[in-house]
């Protein structure tokens, strides 16, 4: 193994990290202030990434196409909000389960219904389809470099909304005390209308910007959703930074243990058997990560109790 | 008309056998079959209810003990079928096709994981064990989906259904009527359970349990038993589907299958002992009709659930019977 295939790999594991980012920030923020556990986050996932591929197939503009994932994920969050999601606030957490889940069967088969079952394909753009050459001689996909970059950009933008303006001090009073806010003055169904469709649009990029290098296709949101969960059950439900943290943790375990795994065995047995033992276990090993963090701390690395 | 929920439970609980006798005299295995597959449904949700409706525990990973079951199955019969013993290591042991024994090792390999999960999940509550139990289902998924030894994401199929003695499985009514057997026999447990000083001290753990601690009994033990009991049933009805079936797959292991145990539960009204089996056979029901009306009928199924949850918090058996549920 080289240290150029390591170092492709540790990037790749960054960029799997950053956009799992984007789908837990807006999870832990949904519920952090709203105390909602939304299992529909995965198909505001889908959403943006369908809306970005159709708008790609109609114009050609991949900026266009970002543009459209943000505002059709962003709007979907308004609407579900607003008909559905407010309805569960101060329901205990079975009934929001359930009422996600009936959400992800609507929203799933209302998109078969539209789009069909055959996945869709959002090209990259060719401005970035080719490699950089990084220091050090390593080439790598230049569309991988610029999501890593565009995701920690939208990471700051996140951290600055949250810490540094008005809006994102009404967030935090929120999380902290919903009545006190309330009574002075903050309209608080706007706000948290305002939080999920924040959340939705940070889905909806993900979706696209996931969706070029992957396919477009009904049930893509599931498997991320439940990374994204595991995610903020590492960092602890609530708190962006620990987003951040486990989102990172989550992408490099994943994708290095799934490279690393099998060449370790390799020493131990014979190459067949070390490669199916190998990526079995490499499936599991993020779960395994998140139990060892729940043994030493069960509210997560930055969770409060 | 309202009733009391023990009579309209005998009525509904009557109701199935009903409907597979009426489709043998008609001649419509088909029929049967379904019957066989709402009450495997339903015996898996019987299984969850004890550690969600008594115990409020809501996991949404049970999906584990009946993929378990139905691999426990799986597993036995190919190596019988193939007659290749199978290899554990320390040990070798034989496959089977004898229905007692594959109960009794999906029993066993299912509370035996309910417990290690149990152990580590039910050290969080709320939103984290939600989250952990979902996790744990992912685990096994991805692990049966990359692991190539038993047909890996394709799934293994077992040709003929395995033997009960003095019985013949192949036959529909047969196999059915061992399957409401096995329900029968399952609930009769479950209410005796529920009766008992462990269901009391259960259900009060999960009303307050603060209060059962100063009582001096512990709930996080209380929980960890009934999680064992409830996994261990649900892997009793994997194997059961698997067996109606003859074959296993992961998406038995699926989030999917998590899920709709809760719907299930949560159709036919929540904390009753008979609700899931309601809220199973409903579900057959509709996916039946539904599935011949549109190809999108998962949006119908929705529809219906998101109005259940939002309006009708009882359930089937909460809008059809007099008196008030356990979880009211």
């Amino acid at each position: 193994m080289t240290t150029l295939l390591l170092i492709e790999q540790v990037l790749n594991g960054l960029q799997a990290g950053i956009m799992l980012f984007l789908m837990a920030a807006g999870l832990t923020l949904i519920f952090g202030v709203m105390g909602l556990i939304n299992l529909a986050h995965g198909s505001l996932y889908m959403i943006g990434a369908f809306a970005a591929a159709a708008v790609a197939a109609a114009t050609g503009s991949f900026l266009l196409a970002l543009f459209a994932s943000l505002v059709a994920a962003a709007a979907a969050g308004v609407v579900i909000e607003l008909a559905v999601i407010r309805r569960l606030y101060d329901r205990d957490h079975l009934d929001q389960v359930l009422a996600t889940f009936a959400l992800i069967l609507i929203l799933s088969e209302g998109t078969r219904w539209l789009f069909g079952s055959f996945p869709l394909y959002l090209d990259v753009p060719t401005i970035l389809s080719g490699p950089v050459i990084l220091p050090g001689g390593i080439a790598y996909p230049a569309y991988r470099l610029v999501i890593i970059l565009v995701g920690l950009a939208v990471a700051a933008g996140l951290f600055l909304l949250i810490g540094r303006t008005r809006i994102g001090i009404q967030i935090r009073a929120g999380e902290a005390d919903r009545e006190m806010i309330a009574a002075l003055g903050v309209n608080i169904s706007a706000l948290y209308t305002m939080v999920f469709a924040l959340g939705a649009a940070l889905a909806g990029l993900a979706g696209a910007l996931v969706g070029a290098i992957q396919s477009v296709q009904v049930g893509m949101g599931e498997p991320v959703l439940i990374l994204a969960f595991v995610v903020i059950v590492i960092g602890g439900i609530g708190s962006i930074k620990g987003a951040l943290v486990g989102a990172l943790l989550v992408g490099l375990t994943d994708t290095l243990g799934g490279v690393l795994l099998p060449l370790a065995l390799g020493g131990l047995m014979d190459a067949s058997s070390a490669t199916s033992i190998g990526s079995a276990v490499a499936s599991m090993l993020i779960y395994v990560l998140m139990a060892v963090v729940l043994i030493f701390r069960p509210t997560g690395l930055y969770g409060t109790a | 008309m309202m009733l009391p929920e023990r009579t309209l439970n005998i009525i509904l609980f009557l109701a199935l056998p009903l409907v597979a006798v009426i489709a043998l005299a008609l001649d419509e295995p088909f029929i049967i079959t379904l019957a066989t597959r709402a009450a495997i449904l339903a015996l898996a949700a019987v299984g969850l209810n004890l550690a969600l409706g008594l115990g409020g525990l809501v996991s949404l990973g049970h999906a584990v003990f009946f993929g378990l079951g139905g691999y426990a199955m799986g597993i036995l019969a190919s190596h019988a079928q193939s007659f290749t013993p199978l290899d554990l290591g320390l040990f070798t042991l034989d496959g089977t096709k004898s229905m007692p024994i594959i109960w009794l090792v999906a029993v066993t390999v299912s509370a035996f994981a309910a417990l290690l999960i149990g152990l580590l999940a039910l050290r969080t509550a709320g939103v984290y064990f939600i989250m952990i139990t979902l996790a744990f289902g992912q685990m096994f998924y991805y692990f049966t989906i990359s692991w190539p030894a038993y047909g890996g994401e394709d799934g293994l199929s077992i040709y003929v259904r395995n033997s009960f003695p003095g019985l013949n499985t192949l036959d529909p009514i047969q196999f059915f009527a061992l399957v409401f057997g096995v329900l029968a026999a399952v609930l009769w447990l479950m209410g005796r359970i529920e009766r008992s000083s462990f269901g009391l001290a259960l259900g009060s753990a999960r009303q307050n349990a603060v209060r059962v601690e100063t009582v001096g009994l512990s709930p996080f033990r209380l929980r960890l038993v009934a999680f064992v009991i409830s996994g261990a049933v649900t892997g009793l009805a994997g194997a059961l589907f698997a067996d109606l079936n003859r074959f296993v797959s992961p998406t038995m292991f699926s989030w999917q299958m998590s899920g709709e145990f809760i719907v299930f539960i949560v159709l036919g009204g929540i904390g009753r002992l008979y609700g899931p089996v309601v809220g199973a056979c409903l579900f057959v029901l509709l996916e039946h009709m539904l599935s011949g009306v549109s190809d999108f009928w998962l949006i119908y199924l929705g529809a219906v659930l998101l109005l259940v949850v939002l309006f009708a918090r009882g359930g089937v058996i909460g809008a059809l019977a007099n008196g008030r549920g356990v979880h009211d």
